[in-house]
């Protein structure tokens, strides 16, 4: 690949014409000129294929979304064709549209953040339904009731060694905790408020929860940080539970890894007592995370449209349906977690979505440094995933921020901070917040960048940085990003202009947590197992028939 | 009162563990045809036929007539409601109006029973051949 | 190996999967933990009923031929085809059922799966109200009352009040098991009295034990769990329960909506609704309102009687207000084993759960429209594949006769009416005994289904041999592209 103007943060690359080699599927130092296959790209843009820390695109919540809104799909069908199998979009594509959907935009690797372990082979059945796009998936932990009762009892050596059995049983990438504390208590219909409150029935607080998985994660040296959903999400006034849980880790800020990853900050920094009053805490966010490296963050941006919210969170779900009334799913999940749908528009003319739309985009502008924070809408709670190139000209050009702006809610226009804002990103710091950043913040070394020895997956996107103002022609780099004009995933040209070219399958990446001893499965613990589950031991874990395309990555444990 | 009583009643069809362990055991098995071509009558009800059960009775509904044996309900009392298992000798007298949404009306239609006399219960074999006119396959 | 531990029973949607399995020679000889249709697929899958060879009709009988044969027959069928209907899926394993909604695709069908004719009302009413649910296992740590609502686990899933409710130990609710023994032994010394004094007086006494018009017993209202059952019949479930419910045929709706206002604490002016005074029913409301976690079950009663999906919409409306007061589920009982994993495959591949239609390249759904007893009813489909299920036995006779007029492919293990009545038919490996997979139990946990015998000689997989009809069908429309 010739000619291109390449961004590659993790390398330095800064716009320069750079050539890339690829030979079985990485990037190579160099090929025989006359017999490889070359691609001229000049004047274009060269990226890493695109990185997605958290996007909602398999498992059982997942497709329960799907099934409770036909009106979704009607809109929007993919037909089939001599390459592609046929299926549905919008917010909650099936399978196939979803890989063939990322890999137009460029997008090569995702992370699907939210998987019930109980229900971890249904995750892993529809990653191996996913085309053209790598995967990974997070197992939820944080009210599993064998932390709770291990940090109880104060014993985080034992836990980690069950955290790890439950990395490796249910083919997971990283610990996820969502409303720690919460979601155990919405099990009798209740929730938690603050970090401090007690968990019925279990003598434990969420702030135990959180601090003690940080640990266990430091302790096994899982390669991303604990993915964490903080507690009284979506409520007014929350920044300060944020800012209370981002202080709290401190302690473990020790080495140059964070210890915890705040997912779709958007929505935990509101600041206000009610929804009239609300506002942003992003000022607030962004100065903390200005002032220290042990959190990362991602957008979770809001889009103006209709949308289908789907979190582990199940009382947060519940409280959304009492203040739309539209219609509501929960699933509760023995033993583990919970999780809810509702559908939702966004609305450019209501007040708090403007707001949380503003706030998004603060948080994205007043992070000065884009390794900490990366660009998500939690699909698609925020919008779905295919609105990312919108988000994209909103950091490049304050005047597509302007042009938006002007056609939201007033009173939110008038708060919002973004006028005050004139930053725009540039092509390098959009190459970290869509890529670089995010395979750093996950520890996926071979993803994320086009050095020596990386996989091959590359984006290459129809816009020359050289003659192109982004400022001004944000809505030429939108266009661009829409449809990338190369997408390259393992070496092979999978997307042209947009079009798929090719089905071909991604890879599900897991990690193989080594401990020092091999876990050992007592009778105590199968004996708890029969308590607690209603399957058996022997049919709980996901077994390697259930990964097509298995990527263990090894993990060397310090228990 | 007379036998060759007609009762008017309201049929609902549903399972039973003698259908679900014949049908495991073998459609064509004579488990399935004992648990399955039957249907169940309150007590009071088959006084009004004038039959005890075992007796077969013929099941009649707008949309087709199939003989099966009667049986004494086990679940009584349910007076002017009679129960058939699942099955193809249900269905041959069942609603198939979809309402629009695909799914037939499979329980709470108005039948009328009567004793079937010498009519006798058809095996699944002969029920198929009767109804659709074509070469059952018959497994040796 | 003597005993298989751990075996998932591919019979309901119970999916239990703590089944024992003794294996002497290749062959099972005894089943532990199952109930009686366990045991029955378990010890009976290979006996006389099963289909051994390949079968093609040809001047209308159905003869012996090859595999490779059969499937090619089954192959220029479907690709001929104009609006092939591919019926069936909820007997077989996600895996073969994916490679269906390929087939599917790839010949311009309509695929449908037996919600069509079961749950599918309920899914309609989900799609419009959406659901409170959990897992089974949620029940089972914490319902202390459980509703049963035109359903009857003892009869279709006999497992289900033993694991998962009344019967199970949980965290915080224990099983109502000893209470209910108890309760059983004083019922047979009734029933023993009641007996002796026929035979003392010769004449007929009325039974002691009226259900219709019972009130609610002062044991409802005792700590611990509670059962309540509502149907048209006294079933066996009825008399496990606490409290039984009988409801007029038809008129469930009516008792839904009389609960709903209820449980908002609206006056009801009228004596009873649907046969049950009202004065009962404030009680099982208040009941509703004060429990810890509640868990209601319905079944077909709901589904298939007068209202169809409005029965729905009113229970898990009555549910979802509930939760503003305290914690309530509800969950579909569903039938097949795999009847849940044939909705969430349908649904991940093509957005809906079933009746889908390709034959416009894309998926389009439409119940009512795109389900397969409509467009049986209709005469729209041309040539059909049914794949683990009995559509013959199981759909109206109309519907039925449209079906055996077209050539009919049958895949299935057994011998049942639609295998009779097919043109093709194709015996495959029994899933779960003798192939492996994976199936969604009623709640939507996925279980893998154990390969514990040996499939007679020459039987492959469901899989197996819908991927041999599809490169078969590919190489016939790609010999059609070049012709032309």
């Amino acid at each position: 690949m010739s000619n291109g103007v390449v961004f590659d943060p993790l390398n330095g690359i800064d716009g320069e014409k750079v050539d890339i080699a690829v030979k079985d599927g990485k990037i190579v130092k160099s090929v025989s000129e006359h017999r490889a296959k070359k691609i001229d790209v000049a004047g274009m843009i060269v990226m890493p294929g695109g990185v997605d820390i958290h996007s909602h695109i398999a498992g059982s919540e997942v497709n329960t979304g799907r099934l409770l809104r036909p009106e979704d799909h009607f809109k929007d069908s993919e037909c089939k064709t001599s390459v592609t199998r046929s299926g549905v979009g919008y917010s909650i594509p099936s399978t196939f549209t979803t890989g063939y959907r990322y890999a137009r935009m460029g997008y090569t690797t995702v992370m699907n953040p939210s998987m019930p372990p109980l229900e971890a082979k249904h995750t892993h059945e529809e990653l191996n339904d996913i085309p053209l796009i790598d995967k990974a998936t997070y197992p939820l932990l944080g009210d599993w009731w064998f932390v709770l009762e291990y940090l109880s009892q104060g014993n985080i050596e034992e836990l980690a060694r069950h955290v790890a059995w439950m990395i490796n049983s249910t083919k997971g990438y990283a610990i996820k905790i969502v409303n720690p504390g919460g979601l155990e208590s919405w099990g009798f219909g209740h929730n938690v408020t603050s970090l401090d409150d007690q968990i019925p029935h279990f003598c434990i607080t969420p702030r135990e929860i959180i601090l003690g998985l940080c640990r266990v994660n430091k302790l096994l040296n899982l390669p991303h940080s604990v993915h964490l959903h903080t507690n009284n999400l979506g409520k007014p006034g929350n920044y300060k539970t944020a800012l209370e849980t981002m202080k709290y880790v401190e302690e473990l800020a020790n080495d140059e890894k964070p210890a915890v990853h705040i997912t779709h900050c958007q929505f935990s920094a509101f600041t206000g007592d009610d929804w009239r009053t609300l506002g942003s805490g992003a000022e607030e966010i962004a100065k903390y995370l200005n002032g220290h490296s042990h959190v990362t963050i991602d957008m979770g941006q809001v889009i103006f449209t209709d949308t289908t919210t789907m979190t582990a969170d199940g009382p947060f779900q519940f409280g959304l349906y009492e203040l739309t009334g539209n219609k509501w799913v929960n699933h509760d999940v023995e033993t583990e977690t919970s999780a809810g749908i509702v559908p939702f528009r966004y609305r450019k003319k209501s007040f708090a979505h403007a707001t949380q739309w503003s706030i998004g985009l603060e948080l994205a502008l007043l992070v000065k440094d884009s390794w900490k924070i990366y660009m998500t809408t939690d699909h698609p709670n925020g919008g779905p995933f295919t609105a990312y190139p919108k988000i994209i000209a909103w950091l490049i050009s304050k005047k597509a921020r302007k042009a938006t702006l002007k056609k939201i809610n007033p009173k939110a226009r008038s708060r919002s901070l973004l006028p005050s804002i004139d930053r725009e990103l540039s092509f390098y710091e959009l190459a970290i917040m869509t890529r670089a950043g995010q395979a750093k913040a996950l520890g996926l070394k071979h993803k994320g960048h086009l050095g020596v020895g990386a996989d091959a997956d590359i984006a290459v996107y129809n816009v020359n940085p050289h003659k192109t103002d982004p400022s001004k022609e944000y809505k030429k780099v939108r266009k661009a990003f829409k449809r990338a004009a190369y997408t390259i995933k393992g070496g092979k040209v999978v997307v042209k202009n947009g079009e798929v070219l090719k089905h071909v399958e991604g890879a599900t990446m897991w990690l193989d947590v080594k401990i020092s001893e091999p876990f050992k499965v007592t009778a105590d613990m199968k004996r708890r197992f029969r308590e607690y589950w209603t399957v058996e031991y022997e049919n709980y874990p996901v077994t390697d028939r259930y990964l097509e395309i298995s990527q263990p990555i090894p993990v060397k444990a310090e228990v | 009162m007379t036998s060759n009583q007609r009762l008017q009643a309201i049929l609902i069809t549903g399972r039973t563990i003698e259908q679900g362990v014949g049908k495991e055991k073998g459609k064509t098995s004579k488990e399935y045809l004992d648990g399955v071509a039957i249907c169940h009558i309150d007590p009071a009800d088959l006084k009004k036929l004038g039959i005890k059960g075992n007796v077969n009775v013929q099941i009649s509904t707008i949309y087709g007539s199939v003989v099966v044996k009667a049986v004494e309900s086990p679940r009584a009392p349910h007076a002017g409601i009679a129960y058939m298992p699942y099955g193809p000798w249900a269905n041959a007298v069942i609603d198939p109006d979809t309402d629009s949404i695909g799914m037939p009306s499979l329980k709470g239609i108005s039948a009328e029973i009567e004793p079937a006399g010498d009519k006798p219960v058809l095996s699944l074999t002969e029920l198929l051949k009767s109804q659709f006119g074509k070469e059952p396959y018959a497994p040796h | 190996m003597p005993h298989i531990e751990a075996v998932t029973c591919p019979v309901c949607g119970c999916l239990c999967d703590d089944i024992r399995l003794r294996i002497e020679a290749g062959k099972i000889v005894e089943v532990k933990n199952g109930c009686a249709m366990c045991e029955s697929k378990f010890l009976g899958y290979c006996g006389e009923h099963r289909l051994s060879k390949p079968l093609i009709r040809k001047n209308g009988e159905l003869v012996e031929v090859s595999l490779n044969e059969a499937v090619k027959k089954a192959a220029e069928i479907l690709a001929e085809a104009n609006y092939p209907l591919l019926y069936g899926w909820s007997s077989t394993s996600c895996e073969a059922i994916r490679i269906g909604l390929e087939l599917a695709e790839e010949v311009g069908g309509v695929i449908d799966n037996t919600s069509t004719v079961c749950h599918g009302p309920s899914v309609l009413s989900i799609q419009d109200i959406g659901i409170p649910s959990c897992t089974l296992g949620q029940v089972r740590h914490r319902a202390d009352l459980v509703i049963y609502w035109g359903c009857d686990p003892w009869s279709a899933h006999p497992r289900h009040i033993e694991r998962y409710t009344s019967f199970s130990d949980g965290r915080f609710e224990k099983s109502e098991w000893k209470g209910y023994l108890s309760k059983t032994k004083a019922l047979i010394v009734k029933k023993k009295i009641e007996k002796a004094l026929k035979r003392v007086f010769a004449r007929e006494t009325p039974s002691l034990s009226p259900h219709v018009r019972r009130e609610p017993p002062p044991t409802l209202f005792k700590e611990g769990r509670k059962m309540i059952v509502v149907d048209v019949r006294r079933t066996r479930s009825a008399e496990t329960a606490d409290y039984f419910i009988q409801v007029e045929p038809n008129r469930d709706y009516e008792l839904l909506e009389a609960l709903r206002l209820l449980v908002r604490d609206e006056e009801l002016e009228v004596e009873e609704v649907a046969g049950v005074p009202v004065a009962y029913l404030e009680e099982v409301a208040d009941l509703m309102i004060r429990c810890n976690f509640g868990a209601l079950f319905f079944g077909l009663g709901l589904t298939m009687s007068r209202g169809k999906m409005r029965n729905i919409d009113a229970a898990l409306s009555l549910i979802r207000d509930l939760n503003t007061r305290t914690k309530f589920t509800i969950m579909p009982m569903r039938g097949h084993f795999n009847v849940s994993g044939s909705d969430t495959v349908f649904t991940w591949q093509t957005g809906y759960p079933y009746a889908v239609d390709f034959s416009l390249c894309y998926p389009r759904y439409n119940p009512g429209e795109t389900s397969a007893v409509d467009v049986l009813l209709r005469g729209e489909t041309d040539a059909s594949l049914i794949v683990a299920s009995d559509p013959v036995s199981n759909f109206p006779r109309k519907a039925a006769e449209h079906l055996v007029k077209n050539p009919l492919i049958v895949i299935d293990p057994h011998v049942n009416a639609t295998a009779q009545m097919g043109d093709v038919v194709i015996p495959s490996a029994l899933v779960g005994v003798e192939v492996e997979g994976t199936a969604y139990r009623m709640d939507h946990v996925p279980l893998p289904l154990k390969k514990v015998v040996e499939p007679p000689e020459g039987l492959i997989s469901d899989e197996e041999i819908l991927r041999k009809i599809l490169s078969e069908v590919r190489k016939i429309k790609a010999g059609k592209m070049e012709e032309s």
